[in-house]
This record gives structure tokens, sequence and C-alpha cells, in this order.
């Protein structure tokens, strides 16, 4: 008997994880991919919102304000890439500065600092490759770009490492309520619980619905993005939004920590809640609109492009805590943009509620930091030489286009909730997220997958599941 | 910080070629540096015949052809590391490169030869529709791991893009017992030689469809099927020419991209229609004493030519370091394309610098059928040569002798040109 099942190890899940490990409690995180990371967290714009955007008074004005204000310390604590680069958001006509200073005004009331309005000249200073037509633009020096990934990788693992469990290729197929919480029907078993905590992302309706007469309804919103090469990355400085107006809603330019640039998202509400294919339809939206803020768009320098899906519900507001008429269900959905930049937060909200409900003492064992992969590029030349010599690995380059090393990838897959996959290692390290994706790379750490993992090659796959690389050997079958 | 008169970044065809050439020239103190386990590069894993027709005047297959210049590299003890990744060229000329045995170490060249060869336009640089599944592989991916790892990447294969690597994959695949339905062609004609869709594809009834392309990959996990569809002139899907495959596998082959990562970032000007560097009739950069051959400069479709044009680089770079560099004031005369090159190789002519006999390379960017490529100096012209037909996937070249230039001195400008009759 768990005290707490938590649906789902996106970053929301993962969060409320990290949180419960401070706690003396019995926790486990199941997750029905192979690895945490694997929906909606692991493609989406990777922005940390400044939170001028949503609804003053709401919940999730509320929580980005927070979630902002935590990622900086919490980035340190749990060493992933996060960079407050600033963001603007561009007013493309006159016309449309009603809405620039609503929108500022809204800031203001959700408690977002030093915002302010650029005029047009101070907008060109800032930005050389801004749109002429940009008239003016609000300034949210606050708002940053992290790697999702690193952060929702990095939640887990310090989760773990003070004793959460996680339970992957674990698949939710029911819930039924039990004397003291819940029974989870799985495909690998059931799961009894006191608490469950619902971070299913675009299941977070299917979960709830489960169990609630009080019915809630998400609609997975596609993103197309487009992710341009790194000689591309500076660009832009600031993450560059379009004042929605007269020319539309319009879509993001902005650099990532790891140097790219990254323009999307579409908003396409499709059924589908594995929907995330792009279409032609999409990505041609996406170019047809990324050039309206900026001049000279690189987008010809793309390395590739994909799709995620917002968990978006009707109400465009998160849904959080316990479920009205299902006693120690706990809600987290509709956890779409600021969801990411929300999730320090939410963790804490749910956290403390779970704490206080099941009179949580604190884990004693807790600690906060963790290391992530050792970056070699990050080190003096002196020490640099030095790890290759302890450790030859960090000499052999595995993936060119991000100089990926082997050591690094013998850490990604050795650390704790080390990867099992080409995706996995790729998110971990990103080898294979460079311009060739993984065109020179993929075999070489498909032997070293295999090498570590001690399976067959045969065995490894893209990401879990039936994705595997290689279906047999040469003239198997002539 | 060691220093070696001449590094060569590569050890595959181009960089063999040039090192063999620049110690045959003189140099003694020549370094290569390798990023694999061995040297030839991708040749290594080119099982199939064709290679050395030129150079050799046999059929060899790649990893032979790699073989005979891995022995002059051997015989003439040149020095090379393997596994050896060079993180960082200067632009005077300290290579910085890093194995495991070395860690990170520096190298102060007095010349530096490019020869990184190219790597394979990927699915996300083509913005192919559709979702993201295991079973799509560059051809060159799938070459390495059917012909080094013996390993099947798929059972049924669509593939897209005609360019040469592609062709070889459809025979290749076949033999090794997979199903290849199809390959399509964006273009209205094939990006790769006319005897490779020959041997590969119409001796195996592999159906070659131009003017198609992807516009759909489902599969959530492993590729299930593609859709491909018609294009227009201007290669936009036609709707309603959809036709769906089954398969388990994509593999693309379309186009190569020189990998000038480095040479960007030391400062080497770089030619936007062949992504290479601007070279002038030495190989030579815009930094004195850097040359580029083979697929890094532009992308041949013959090794031979690789390896020629490599020498070329090597005795060049040798003739650098024996002269202790070349002297600044020079006549570079501009190569001018008109009526259908897209580019030269060499962009620019200093007659003073040529060797006897030069050779211009060139593609077209069209198929153009019996037409003359003429030379013009000035507005004078010194050559016209009938050409049946010239395609995008076959490059061109001429010759340009030394005594043509001699009986014009003054020259400002070479134009080559594609004409009727």
């Amino acid at each position: 008997m768990y005290d707490i099942v938590i649906i789902g190890a996106g970053v929301t899940g993962c969060s409320v994880a990290r949180e419960l490990s401070r706690y003396k409690a019995k926790v486990c995180v199941v997750e029905k991919c192979e690895d945490v990371c694997c929906g909606t967290s692991k493609a989406n714009s990777a922005i940390v919102h400044a939170g001028y955007d949503a609804a003053a008074g709401s919940l999730m004005a509320k929580l980005n304000v927070e979630g902002n204000r935590l990622m900086g310390s919490l980035s340190e604590e749990l060493d992933f890439s996060f960079r407050r680069n600033g963001s603007l958001v561009v007013c493309m006509s006159e016309a449309d500065m009603p809405g620039l200073n609503r929108l500022y005004q809204n800031g203001l009331e959700n408690g977002v600092e030093r915002l302010r309005i650029l005029s047009q000249e101070e907008l060109r200073a800032m930005e050389p490759n801004i749109s002429p037509d940009a008239v003016a633009a609000l300034y949210a020096p606050t708002g940053g770009i992290v790697c999702p990934f690193g952060l929702t990788i990095a939640l887990a693992e310090n989760a773990y490492t003070n004793g959460v469990e996680f339970k992957f290729d674990t698949e939710v197929s029911g819930l039924s309520p039990t004397a003291g919480g819940w029974s989870i029907e799985t495909n690998r078993g059931r799961i009894e619980t006191k608490y469950a905590v619902n971070a299913a992302g675009v299941y977070a309706d299917v979960f709830h619905n489960m169990v609630s007469a009080k019915k809630i309804h998400i609609t997975p919103r596609r993103g197309d993005y487009c992710l341009l090469d790194k000689s591309t990355g500076g660009f832009v400085e600031k993450t560059i939004f379009q004042l929605p107006g007269r020319y539309g809603k319009g879509v993001l330019v902005s650099p990532t920590v790891h140097g790219n640039l990254i323009v999307g998202p579409t908003a396409i509400d499709i059924e589908d809640r594995e929907g995330t294919n792009t279409t032609a339809g999409g990505i041609n939206e996406l170019i047809g609109k990324a050039g309206a803020t900026v001049r000279n768009l690189p987008i010809r320098q793309v390395i590739t492009s994909f799709a995620g899906l917002r968990a978006h519900e009707d109400g465009h507001e998160f849904i959080i805590g316990e479920a009205e008429d299902a006693p120690r269900f706990i809600d987290c959905a509709g956890i779409e943009s600021p969801g990411l930049s929300s999730a320090p937060a939410i963790g804490i909200m749910v956290g403390n509620l779970l704490r206080d409900r099941l009179r949580l003492g604190p884990n004693p064992d807790f600690s906060g930091k963790r290391k992530g992969v050792l970056n070699p590029k990050t080190l003096s030349k002196e020490e640099h030489t030095k790890l290759i010599q302890e450790h030859p690995a960090y000499g052999n380059i595995i993936c060119r286009c991000e100089n990926v090393t082997e050591g690094e990838i013998l850490d990604a897959i050795h650390r704790p909730l080390g990867a099992k996959s080409l995706d996995g290692v790729k998110r971990r390290i990103r080898a294979g997220m460079g311009r060739c994706q993984a065109g020179f790379c993929s075999p070489r750490t498909l032997e070293i997958l295999a090498r570590e993992l001690n399976l067959p090659q045969g065995e490894i796959t893209k990401c879990g599941g039936a994705s595997r690389l290689i279906v047999g050997t040469i003239k198997d079958r002539v | 910080m060691t220093n070696y008169d001449i590094v060569i970044i590569g050890g595959g065809p181009a960089g063999l070629a040039a090192a063999v050439s620049a110690y045959d020239a003189g140099t003694r103190s020549i370094l290569i540096l390798e990023r694999d386990t061995q040297l030839g590069g991708i040749l290594n894993q080119c099982i199939h015949n064709g290679f050395g027709l030129h150079t050799f005047h046999e059929e060899l297959t790649g990893p032979e052809y790699a073989d005979r210049f891995v022995r002059q590299v051997l015989d003439r003890e040149i020095v090379y590391k393997l596994s050896t990744m060079v993180m960082d060229i200067s632009g005077q000329k300290i290579v910085t490169a890093m194995n495991r045995e070395d860690g990170l170490f520096e190298i102060q060249a007095k010349s530096i030869i490019l020869a990184m060869g190219c790597r394979e336009r990927s699915r996300g640089a083509l913005n192919i529709p559709g979702y993201r599944p295991a079973g799509i592989y560059s051809a060159g991916t799938a070459q390495r791991l059917v012909n080094m790892e013996g390993f099947m990447p798929g059972r049924r294969v669509v593939i897209l893009g005609s360019g040469d690597i592609g062709l070889i994959m459809a025979r290749r695949m076949t033999l090794e017992g997979a199903k290849v339905l199809v390959v399509a062609e964006l273009m209205p004609y094939s990006g790769g030689l006319k005897r490779n869709i020959v041997q590969c594809l119409n001796d195996f009834d592999i159906p070659l469809k131009l003017s198609h392309t992807v516009v759909d990959i489902e599969g959530k996990e492993r590729v299930s099927g593609i859709t491909l569809a018609e294009v227009d002139s201007g290669c936009k899907p036609i709707p309603g020419t959809e036709e769906h495959y089954d398969c388990d596998t994509l593999l693309l082959s379309c186009g190569l991209i020189p990998e000038n990562e480095l040479s960007r970032e030391m400062g080497v000007s770089l030619n936007p229609v062949t992504n290479g560097p601007v070279v002038n009739e030495s190989l030579e950069t815009n930094i004195p004493g850097v040359f580029a051959a083979g697929n890094v400069l532009h992308v041949h479709d013959l090794v031979d030519f690789v390896s020629e044009e490599a020498a070329a680089a090597g005795r060049n770079a040798s003739a650098y370091v024996s002269e202790g560099g070349f002297e600044a004031a020079r006549h570079e005369v501009p190569i001018v394309c008109e009526g259908g090159p897209r580019y030269t190789v060499p962009g620019t002519i200093d007659p003073a610098h040529m060797p006897d006999r030069l050779t211009v390379r060139f593609r077209v960017g069209s198929v153009i059928k019996n037409h003359f490529v003429s030379v013009y100096f000035g507005d004078k012209q010194v050559l016209h040569r009938k050409r049946p037909v010239m395609a995008p996937g076959e490059m061109e070249e001429l010759y340009l002798s030394k005594k043509m230039f001699d009986e014009r001195p003054g020259l400002d400008k070479i134009t080559i040109r594609i004409e009727e009759a």
C-alpha cells in the first residue's frame, strides 16, 4: 500500500514527486512510457513565462509567477539549464496598442516584476533583427528559457534518489475506490494507494472522469515547431512573442538554452491524444507566420520539426486539488501553457496539500541537491585533460554535431533512472540532437546502449515499446 | 604544442590522396587527423564495386579503393591519428583536437587541408510531415548498419531521393532480403548517376517515381506506412495523387551537405551554392595556407575525382610550405557562370599559380540536352564543346591550359556559358 501514487511522469508528476520526497511517505510514480518526459513535457516551447498572460486572479497566473520566481534557485539546486533571457511581446500595429497596454496592466496585477513597454527605438536597439513594422513591445526581463527535458529529468532523479519509486511501461486502465483510498488497475497488476495524483497530461480528463461525476474535458491542442541550426542561435537574444491582434496570434521566435533557435507553435485542436504528427499544413502555417515579428528569419536552417500536445481544458484554467466527489483523488489537470513555467509551484502546492492531509513528517534523508551529467565543455582545459586521463571515454566523441562523448553517454545510461533508449540518451545529453539528427551517431549509441544494458542490439529501441531500431541481421530471411 | 607542416583534417579519400601527394611533392611533416576508428572514411561502408575506373582503370570496391591509398600512406610512414576529433581550428592554424589517449591537444600547422567530407540531409531538414518513429534512416546510416554491422534496419522499404547512396541501398537492401517498394524523387530527374539507375533499380524491377515526395509518415513507435504524392512544377504535392505504402522503413537520400562547421568557425568564406569553401586555382580558401578538397569543397559523384582534386590540394599545400607562403599580391581572374552552371570550382584563377592543365568542375541546375559548353576569356571564345546531356546528378568538368592564359595577359573575366549551337 502506497501513501501516494502519481499517474504520469511528465514535468508536473515529477515536480509533485520531488516535493513529496521531502516527507516520510511511500510514493510511486506510474508512467505508461519507458522514460520520464515522454509526452507534453518533451515537446513545447521550452519557455519560462514571466506571467503577464494568464487572467489576473486565476490559479494559472498565481502559479506561473511563483514558478517563474522559483526556477532560478531550482536550476541551481538540480543542475539543469535555465536562462533568464527576457521576453518581448511585440506589437505590430498602432491599432493594437491598447491590447499591449492591457497585457501590461494584467502583468502588473499578476505581480510580474520589472515589466515595461518599450518604444520602437528601444526595441530595435535591444533586438536588431526585429521587424521594422514592430511599433512597440512589452518587455519582461523575468521571462526565461529552460531545457524541458533537463528540468523534468532532474526533478525525477532527485525524487528517485530521495526514495520515490518509478514504474515505467505501466499504463493505468482503471481506478476504483477502496476503504482507505484507491485501487489502481494497470497492465502490470493492481496498485493500492491512499491517495492518487492525476498528472496525466492530455489523459487527465480520462482519469478524472473515471472517478468523478463532475466531468472535465481536455482537448489535445497540437503545436508544430521548427528547430533551427545552432548557427542561428544568436538571431535573437530574447524570446519574441507576437501580440495577438489584427494580424492573428502569431508564433514565437526564441533562442533555446542549447543555442538553437525555436519557432512555433501552431494551435490545432485534434482528437487523437497521441497525435504528435506534424502536418504539411501545420508546418506551412508556421513558416508563414514565423517571419512576422523579425526580419530575414533563417528558416532554411531548420534541422528538425516536431509537434507537441497541450492539455487544453475547456475552462482554460489549471484544475489542481481534490476532486469534489472523489475523496483522495488529487487532480493536476488542464496543465497547458504556462504549465512548464508553473511546474515548481504546482509541485509545492500539491506537496503541501498531501503533507497536511496525510500528516507527513520530514524525510530525514532528503537531499535537495542533484548533480547533472558532467558536461566536459564546461571544464577548464586542465580539468578537461585530467578528466580524459582518468576516464578516457570522455576523450571519445560519439555525437559529432553536439560533441557528445562516450563518457557522457555512459553517465546518462548508468545514473539514477538512466536512459534505456536512443531518445532517452538524446534527451539527457543531446547526442543525436544536432544538425545531422543522429545520422552518424545512432549506430554507435545503439552499440553502447546494448553493451551497457547487456542486451542484444535488436532489443534497443528509439523510444521504448515497439520502436526497435533494427529488425534482424543481414540475409536472415534470404 | 606540437608542430607539423601540413595538418589534414579527415582521413577519407580526400585526406589520404592529399597526404600522399603532399609527401611526394617533398613535404615530410604531415599529420592526418581522422575521427573514425580507421582510415578510408565512408569508402569503408561502400562495399559495392565501381570505384577506381578513372584512377586505377579497374573496378574496385570502396574498401579496396581506400586500401590502395592507405597503403601509400603507410609506405610513406605518414603520421595519422584515429578516433580523433578536431574541436577547433584557429585562424592562426592552431588545431585543437581530442582523443582517448592524448586527451585535448594542440597542433600548430603551417598549412591545413580541409578534407572533412559531407553529411546527409536529414528528415528534419527536409520538413517531411508525419510522426517520428523508429525506422527512418538516412541511406548512409542504413548502409553502415547493413555493411559494417551486419544489421537489417527494416524489411519493407520506401526510399525518398534518388541520390547515389539511395540507389545503391535499394539494391543492397534487396540483396539482403528486404523488399524495396519504390524510390521516389522530388525532382523530374534523378539525382544519381545513370549507371546506378540501371544497375540498382531497373535490374531489380524497383520502380522510380520522379516528381514524387513523401507527404506523411505513419507509425507511432515504428514506421508502419508512408504516403507518397506527385508534385507540381513548384515541387508542391498535388492533392488527389496520394498513394499509400505499407512499410516499416523509410530511407532518405536527399542530398549531401559539406561538413564545414570547423571551416566557418575559423573564418573560411563559404559559397552558398556548394556550402563549401570559396577557393582559387590552388584550391586555397580565403585564409592563406588553408586548402580544401573533396566533398567538403563540393559534393562529387565519383571518388576518383575526389582523389584527383585532393592530390592537387596536397601538391599546392606542399608548395605553400616550401615557398614559405604564396606572395600576397595576386591577379585573380573570376569565373562567371551563364546559362546553366550553378557554380565552378575553382571560383577564381591566378594564371601565375595555375598548373599547366587546370580542371574546372561545375554542375548544372537542370537537365540540359544538346547544348554547348563554351568558355570565354573576356569576349573571346576559347573553348566550345557539344554536350548531348547534362544533368544536376552528373558533375561536369573542363580543362584550361596555362598556354591559353599566356596568350591573353591582363585577362579580367572568364565566362562559362551553356549555349545553343
